[in-house]
């Protein structure tokens, strides 16, 4: 049995009012006031839907294998037969970006929820305990945040090697601070509030208190953190696998099909270096426009404009 | 206000100290013995003795301590050892290609900015017409397109363009020139590649100086300059614009640094031989030492930059200098 203090509504609980100003019940009212109110997000998550989904089902929907050469119809031009056209080893284009998006996601989810989460726990225990342990870790957290992402990408892969387990890992390690930083400044403004201090002084524990006040308090910019890393993710993912530093073949993967070939066939059959590109373009397009709008939705500050 | 100088000055130090560990760290965690990968990659067979030479050069027979403290006094020194891939000195290596990556990071640091502001502020003073969803919408599209895969676009169209004006394809040329050499051909050799970085350098700065605009042009003396009179372009140039160039100065400063990540992609694909491309080369050939020490180059770059903007920002913002 507890007492509680105080409302422990977040400051940045998300607030989608409809046109009423009424708060919208259960996920699909959640849904059509989020397509009504925020237009451009909701194209934004629709791409990333159509993307999402194509990599889940692609096993389903894709016409040929993606790693079946055929030498009888290579460098073929989009056509009824291969809607976006063939590759170099006549490898069907359209399957082989269907096939892709599964890689481009896992890889990108992957990385960003890992990282995210490590951030998220390492800012709010630097934010929460402060002190020696808080000061130490922004040291830390600097020097890590010094180099750049492809930069520590390439160094880790340098180390353990090519792969998609190494490629996650380069790409999770250099996102952590990135998190870490912008969950504790946001956790930092829940240290003092006066119902933690109050929390506090009943003696509840460390772990209460981070979980039912800091927590909910920087899950807005957690999740907008969250979306913006996906996107990351998924455009370190194709410059490594680009640089032929990332996954492998016979794994399909856009940034590995605009590798080599591409170039060489740019001028004769471009449709092997657009399409791929466009697929990344409008997966990370999609991403930043949702997690704009989600931005918008979150962020109180935005809210009275 | 020079207390706050100097103290951030200082900083550099330590951080660049801990960055150096960290990348001594990681090299050392490579699995195995660095020189039995090296001399046994490729089935050659080697002898103990040229086994023994190789950690003698490289010093991994010594404790880590000593081998970390020889890291440091080397990069004091700007002698890195030797790359083990070309046998040469790892600072010569970086040397010859330095100039491209910085002419290239310098122009679309340029671009970008020329691009970045006016259309930033454009784009707030019109919030939420037809220009504003339209510089939005480039903005937002920078951020998602893969900057090598721009680059073969851009050479795509180029080749296309040319192919229909001229007659006959036009590519950049291959051999660098200086540009105090021929002007001309080091400019064509370099636009595209930094057309290519520029782009979405300038689409991270349009958004910082869209949303700082807004925010200065809600502020009240704003509002007073207007009541004043005061016509309209004044208002801006004289006090919305210094305002809001604060946090886009940071963030230029900042982007810069990550503006070399977007080098190691951009150089390969246009064949440009600067030091990005000498890192993707030194990590497919397993090159530990050239590795290491363009990481640090590339730390180094970044810490310092940091500081610039730090140091910027302090000298701009009044608030900070006087205190």
């Amino acid at each position: 049995m507890t007492l509680e203090i105080a409302p422990t509504t977040p400051a940045s609980v998300p607030v989608l009012l409809d046109e009423h100003g009424r708060t919208p019940r259960g996920l699909w009212g959640v849904t059509v006031t989020f397509f009504r109110r925020q237009p451009v997000g909701s194209i934004g998550l629709i791409l990333v839907l159509i993307f999402g989904l194509a990599g889940i089902f692609a096993d389903w929907i894709a016409p040929y294998n993606p790693t079946s050469n055929d030498f009888a119809a290579m460098t073929e031009a989009p056509s009824w037969a291969h809607w976006l056209g063939t590759d170099q080893l006549g490898r069907d284009l359209m399957s082989r970006i269907l096939f892709g998006a599964r890689t481009a996601f896992i890889v990108g989810m992957t990385s960003a929820l890992v990282g995210g989460l490590s951030g998220l726990v390492i800012g709010v225990a630097s934010a929460y305990f402060g002190g020696q342990l808080d000061l130490w870790l922004q040291r830390v957290l600097d020097i890590v945040m010094a180099f750049p992402l492809i930069i520590m990408a390439l160094a880790v892969v340098s180390i353990f090697g090519t792969g998609v387990q190494n490629v996650i890992i380069a790409i999770t390690i250099p996102l952590i601070p990135r998190c870490a930083r912008i969950v504790r400044s946001s956790a930092l403004a829940i240290r003092e509030v006066p119902y933690v201090d109050a929390a506090r002084a009943l003696g509840y524990g460390h772990s209460r208190i981070i979980m039912r006040h800091m927590v909910p308090n920087v899950m807005g910019p957690f999740l907008v953190i969250i979306t913006a890393f996906v996107g990351q993710a998924i455009l370190a993912e194709a410059a490594l696998s680009y640089l032929g530093l990332g996954v492998q073949e016979p794994v399909p993967a856009w940034g590995l099909m605009l590798q080599g070939g591409a170039e060489e066939y740019a001028s004769t059959a471009p449709w092997i270096a657009i399409f791929p590109g466009l697929a990344i373009m409008l997966t990370v397009f999609g991403i930043n426009l949702f997690g704009d709008s989600l931005r918008d939705v979150l962020d109180p500050k935005l809210r009275e404009r | 206000m020079y207390r706050y100088i100097i103290s951030r000055i200082l900083l550099v130090f330590p951080t660049l100290i801990g960055a150096a560990a960290l990348v001594f760290l990681l090299m050392r965690l490579v699995p195995g013995d660095i020189c039995l990968v090296r001399l046994g990659s490729g089935g050659t067979s080697f002898t103990q003795q040229a086994l023994a030479t190789c950690h003698a050069e490289i010093g991994i027979d010594r404790p880590w301590i000593l081998q970390f403290l020889d890291f440091i006094w080397g990069m004091a020194r700007l002698d890195f050892g030797k790359s083990m891939w070309s046998g040469k000195p790892v600072i010569m290596e970086i040397a010859t290609r330095f100039p491209i990556s910085l002419e290239v990071a310098v122009m679309a640091t340029i671009i970008a900015v020329v691009i970045a502001i006016p259309l930033g502020t454009i784009s707030a003073l019109k919030q939420n017409t037809w220009v504003d969803l339209l510089v939005r919408t480039f903005s937002i599209a920078g951020l998602a397109t893969p900057a090598f895969w721009l680059g073969i676009v851009s050479i795509l169209i180029v080749l296309d363009v040319t192919q229909a004006l001229f007659g006959h394809p036009w590519m950049p040329p291959i051999d660098y020139v200086p540009l105090w050499q021929d002007p001309i051909r080091n400019l064509s050799i370099v636009m595209l590649p930094a057309l290519t970085i520029g782009y979405r350098y300038a689409a991270v700065s349009m958004r910082m100086t869209r949303s700082a605009m807004l925010e200065v042009l809600r502020e009240d003396y704003i509002r007073t300059a207007r009541a004043k009179g005061l016509v309209r372009r004044l208002i801006i140039n004289r006090h919305a614009l210094k305002n809001a160039l604060l946090p886009v100065v940071t963030v230029i400063g900042i982007e810069f640094a990550f503006l070399l990540g977007g080098l190691v992609v951009t150089e390969q694909v246009f064949n440009l031989n600067g030091i990005g491309r000498l890192m993707v080369l030194s990590v497919q050939n397993q090159d530990y030492t050239l590795t290491q020490a363009l990481v640090m180059v590339v730390v180094t770059i970044a810490v310092l930059s940091n500081l610039v903007v730090d140091l910027l920002y302090a000298w701009l913002d009044p608030r900070i200098r006087l205190a």
